[in-house]
């Protein structure tokens, strides 16, 4: 379309980014409130072909990075200042219909409930072409037999029927693979999937993720996971931001994170997985205290109040600026200056588990 | 089925259950598709509130189509002239079902044709106050900030004068006929209109699909119109039924205070009661009649309109 794109140079990770976020940061303002900042600086890229999560309990930040990234956040009481760059265009305060024509067609976005990301009065088929004539140059005989087998490439049954159907004639996982459809209708290079598996009972999670592979594997198309559940997590990205308060406190690639965990919320959120192998009636170990607990970044360490780790220095401004994001072993970086400096075992190595 | 000649227990159930596991996963023949309007229309069907409610309306609309038929006499002739006197008016008898008014035309044939007036008003100022309401709501709700500020500050303003007083200014001040009336009553009909579209397009506005739609790059005018108005449009219709009543009763009630059509050959129930007044001691029947026309008919609507809001309501959806 009329946004001259630099070339990405195939579906060849590590290569070229297709989106590089730098020193993103959102902040909500209302009038007669203190500002409340949902993204604090965060930074990171995603290459062709790759799949990286971003991880975090709610109100972390996620869901408000990706909205972010889209371009999809309300003017009015939100800054978004840093910038993101997709494929070299500047995305932070580009026009409205640069953004728009973007969307959809070069990135595009699976919602975390299918059934309130369906319009229920439209049938699935006018909301599928819809995007085809909105952004291919197709009109709607040819939009609806490519909706046929984008529908069928998700694995929808029988889809020239579904065509005809409403939302809510269809399962939740029917749902989910039309709205994949939908975002994928364009061949997008990148997808930003914020919980699409959140709404959906197990079964239909691992099909879906399944499909969301398979899709991005196949195509070369650069996929952000949105999610707090490890599981998918595990089965899914190739490398792993997990999020905090705001800010990103550590990245690494999947198999190190799960291996070793260094952040000490890492380590808490991965001794609080369940486990089929441990014994009947042995307790959860959870990290204690809630998100609400957070200080602001400028005191220190935003999760020092819930962490075991923690010392004096972690509460208070030590160097002048906040705890940063430094490098940590090759293709690792890390918040903390009380890092875990062992790998956890299963049953409460986590100082944090072991503490209550 | 190794043993043919005795069901065994459980058979009957056993049978079923793979009766519905052949059938799982298909859809039945014929029901691809169910759109609201559909199985709003299918809920409505069984609702015997909105079938009393249709079949009055209906009755009464088709009294109103086929009054020259229906009507057993002329309703301006004027009879039994002899028979009336300063305190008595002839009731009903041979050939007057419902006996005749003060200057002796046909009562019955009367409210047959008043039918026609009445129902052309209340539906013409109807359609207009929802065409007109409808646009500023659009407006407003599609576009938000000055413009939602704008519009809805003339609506409050609107629908701050008492709709009967805004009514009779604006008869007044157009002159007195029956289009007038019908401009008059739509005025009041407005600000609800545009008010109950705006509000309810706000709430769709940020919804989740709306936002998906954002989200794969769908233009803004076709997501208004495509998705948000096709999302806002119940209650506005159940209001449309609804103010479908209330017109009938604005102009019956204008008609009555003698600002509604003064072309005497057409016959209005609001008229009829107001000139039934001076009588009402002596045949009251003259003001009971239209007074009942009026009230049954603005209670079909109200009951058609009703059971609208629950067919409607996505909560009572199957």
């Amino acid at each position: 379309m009329s946004i001259e794109a630099v070339p990405t140079g195939g579906a060849d990770p590590g290569q070229s980014s297709v989106l590089e976020v730098e020193e993103l940061a959102v902040t909500f303002t209302r009038r007669g409130e203190a500002a409340t900042r949902a993204v604090d600086g965060v930074s990171f890229a995603v290459a062709a072909g790759e799949t990286i999560g971003l991880v975090g309990e709610s109100g972390c930040g996620k869901s408000v990075t990706s909205l972010a990234i889209m371009g999809l956040l309300p003017r009015r009481g939100v800054q978004v200042s840093g910038s993101v760059r997709f494929g070299g265009t500047e995305l932070v305060g580009a026009a409205d219909r640069t953004l728009r024509e973007l969307r959809g067609a070069d990135m595009a976005m699976v919602f975390q409930d299918p059934l309130s990301s369906l319009n229920p009065t439209v049938p699935i088929g006018t909301q599928v072409t819809e995007v085809l004539v909105e952004h291919e140059d197709l009109n709607r005989k040819q939009a609806t037999a490519e909706a046929i087998d984008l529908l069928d490439r998700v694995g929808i049954p029988d889809p020239a029927r579904r065509l005809k159907e409403y939302p809510h004639q269809l399962s939740g996982g029917m749902r989910q693979r039309a709205l994949i459809a939908m975002a994928l209708a364009c061949s997008p290079r990148l997808l930003i999937a914020d919980e699409p598996t959140t709404a959906l009972d197990v079964t239909i999670q691992a099909q879906i993720l399944e499909l969301l592979r398979e899709l991005v594997q196949g195509s070369g198309t650069a996929l952000v996971m949105i999610t707090h559940d490890l599981g998918v997590v595990a089965g899914l990205c190739d490398r792993v931001h997990v999020m905090y308060a705001g800010k990103i406190i550590e990245s690494a690639d999947r198999h190190d994170l799960f291996a070793r965990p260094r952040q000490p919320y890492t380590g808490g959120l991965l001794a609080s997985v369940p486990r089929l192998d441990a014994g009947r009636g042995t307790p959860l170990t959870p990290i204690r205290g809630s998100a609400r607990d957070a200080i602001p970044w400028a005191e220190g360490c935003a999760f020092a109040p819930r962490c075991d780790n923690a010392q004096d220095d972690c509460l208070t401004e030590v160097s002048g600026s906040t705890v940063p994001l430094e490098y940590d072993g090759p293709g690792r970086e890390l918040r903390c200056r009380h890092p875990l400096t062992h790998p956890p075992v299963a049953s409460g190595a986590t100082a944090s588990g072991a503490a209550r | 089925m190794s043993a043919p000649t005795r069901p065994r227990p459980g058979d009957a159930r056993r049978t079923r259950i793979d009766e519905l596991a052949a059938r799982a996963g298909q859809v039945p023949e014929g029901e691809g598709g169910v759109s609201l309007t559909k199985s709003a229309f299918r809920r409505l069907r069984r609702n015997p509130v909105a079938i009393l409610g249709a079949v009055i309306v209906v009755v009464f609309l088709v009294v109103a189509a086929f009054a020259p038929f229906l009507a057993p006499r002329d309703p301006l002739a004027q009879t039994l002239l002899s028979e009336i006197r300063p305190n008595s008016i002839p009731g009903a008898q041979e050939g007057f079902p419902l006996g005749v008014d003060n200057l002796g035309r046909d009562l019955l044939s009367r409210l047959v044709y008043g039918s026609r007036q009445s129902l052309l008003i209340g539906v013409v100022s109807t359609v207009l106050g929802v065409i007109v309401g409808m646009a500023l709501g659009v407006l407003a709700g599609a576009f938000g900030g000055w413009v939602d500020t704008v519009v809805m500050r003339f609506v409050d303003i609107l629908l701050s004068i008492p709709s009967l007083l805004m009514a009779i200014s604006i008869s007044v001040l157009l002159g007195q006929n029956q289009y007038a009336l019908m401009i008059a009553i739509a005025v009041t009909q407005i600000p609800v209109f545009a008010r109950l579209l705006r509000g309810s397009m706000l709430v769709q506005r940020s919804s989740d699909y709306a936002l998906a739609a954002r989200a794969l790059g769908v233009r803004k005018s076709r997501i208004v119109f495509g998705h948000v108005l096709p999302n806002s449009l119940s209650p506005v219709i159940v209001q449309t039924t609804l103010s479908l009543a209330t017109a009938i009763i604005e102009a019956a009630a204008l008609s009555f205070l003698g600002l509604g059509d003064p072309d005497l050959a057409r016959p209005e129930w609001g008229a009829m009661l107001a000139n039934a007044q001076a009588f009402l001691s002596i045949r009251p029947e003259l003001a009971v009649y239209p007074a009942l026309c009026i009230i049954v008919v603005a209670l079909g609507f109200t009951l058609l309109g009703e059971s609208l809001r629950e067919a409607l309501d996505p909560k009572f959806r199957r």
